[in-house]
Formats: C-alpha cells, structure tokens, sequence
C-alpha cells in the first residue's frame, strides 16, 4: 500500500479511482503518563509520553485507514490528510483520510 | 503556625518558578543546539510545501513521511505569559516553544525517511493538548509535520 500526500503517486499512473477512505481513533491518556508529564510540565521540553501516544494513535487511524482501502480492492491512498480534534476533556480523536486509488 | 503555612504556601511556587527556570532554559539551549546540528546534516534533503518536485528525471518512489512532537514550556515561561494575559502583546516567551516544536517535527519527518532525495506537501498542523487536571496542560502542544517522501530515479 503506498499512501502520499499529493494528489497524485508520482512516477505512477491512476487507473481507478474508489473515492473516499477514513480511519479514525480516540484515545484518552493514562494516569501514570498524565502525572509523568505533569512533573515535566515544570521545566518544560517534550513530553515523550504524549508524543509516543499521539504516534501510536495516528498509526492505528493510518491501519484503520488501510484496511478501508485494502477491501475496496486499492492499492494506494492518495491526498491523505491527519487532523486531530478534542473530543473531551483528556480525550483526542485521531482522524486519517484519504482517496482509494488503482495505480498501475 | 498559620505564617508558617503561608510561607510554605508561597515558596512552592516560587521554587517551581526557579527550577523552570535554571533547568528550563538548559534545556531548551540543548534542544536547539541538536535541531541545528540535524537541520545541517539533512539540509540537502529539502522539505518543500509545493505539489511539484524539481527532480532532475523521473520519481521511483513515493510515500508517506510523518513526524510529531508533544512539547511544553516551563513553569517560568508560564508565569511571564501570565503577566502578558493581563497587557496583552506578543506573548514572545511562548513564541521559542512553537518555533522549536515546529522544527523538531520536520526534521522527525525526514528522518522517518532518511533516505529520501525530496519531501514534497510538507504540511504543519499544531493541535494543544489538554489535562485530564483543569488548566495544567496549558502551554503544551503537539506538532505533526507529514509530507510525501520521494526517491529520484538516479541513472546508475
């Protein structure tokens, strides 16, 4: 499966299109983690706990995302976009999305 | 007995106010210092925000390249901003934060794909992170950089 971001696979050829696939999670965070970064809040610099939860997340909306495109009989997704959005407090929700496409 | 628990009351913010910022200026001097070394050695590999890549002949390959980073101030940035809440004005104390967050992840993007020649639609989207705790999370945000990374065809 190769995903990009362009309209387009470049260097390949589209032969069909499958329209829209998505992919999405919501993870909230954990105790542990929340009170680790609350410490680290006081100096400041990153978060590695909320950082390898976000990456975890937006590869499960990415897989989410592959196997939509996977079943409709696609070989890549073009155009992918990532947004992330709040959904409660603690709570953030992981969306991928993208077009299905047939490349030769 | 009760002066005694005002004092303690009002140290733990002050001490709080130092250690941010003794150790989180160190460390933020640190973190540029390592984002300058990275963005010398990966200069040649350019992250471009246009569609069209200026490769010199055809495109083998193409994906996806995704980098991100969850960065926040210390306690001594988040007591100036404070102040600044109340004048109003550039709040420049946070300004390091978003600067060093953004170049950190497009620099993870690339080195998700070390061996690209080229990262075309390099996209930035910033997105703050919020305490399960009130307001604690305030001044803490998350990074993605993504773009699609591409191999040139090199005559062998």
């Amino acid at each position: 499966m190769i995903l990009t971001n362009i309209e387009s696979v470049p260097g390949r050829q589209i032969v069909q299109h499958f329209g829209l696939v998505q992919g999405s999670t919501i993870r909230a965070k954990h105790f542990g983690r929340d009170f680790a970064a609350g410490l680290k809040n006081i100096v400041g610099g990153e978060l590695r706990g909320y950082t390898e939860l976000l990456q975890e997340s937006r590869a499960e909306a990415t897989s989410r995302m592959v196997a939509q495109a996977t079943e409709l009989g696609a070989n890549a997704v073009v155009n992918v976009r990532f947004t992330t959005s709040s959904v409660a407090q603690g709570a953030s929700e992981i969306l991928a999305y993208g077009t299905a496409v047939l490349i030769e | 007995m009760d002066s005694l628990e005002l004092w303690i009351s009002l140290a733990i913010p002050v001490v709080l106010i130092v250690v941010g910022r003794v150790v989180g200026a160190s460390i933020e001097r640190n973190h540029y210092r390592d984002i300058i070394e990275r963005e010398a050695r990966s200069r040649t590999r350019l992250a471009v925000s246009s569609k069209e890549s200026d490769a010199p002949g055809a495109i083998r390959s193409a994906s996806l390249a995704v980098g991100s980073v969850v960065v926040s101030v210390d306690h001594f940035k988040r007591f100036l901003s404070g102040f600044r809440m109340i004048f109003g004005g550039e709040v420049r104390s946070y300004s390091s934060l978003i600067d060093r967050a953004r170049r950190e992840a497009v620099l993870r993007m690339k080195e998700s794909q070390p061996d690209a020649d080229a990262y075309l639609n390099t996209r930035l989207e910033t997105s703050t992170i919020a305490s399960t705790s009130g307001n604690e999370g305030m001044g803490t945000i998350e990074v993605l950089a993504y773009g699609t990374a591409v191999h040139y065809d090199r005559a062998p």
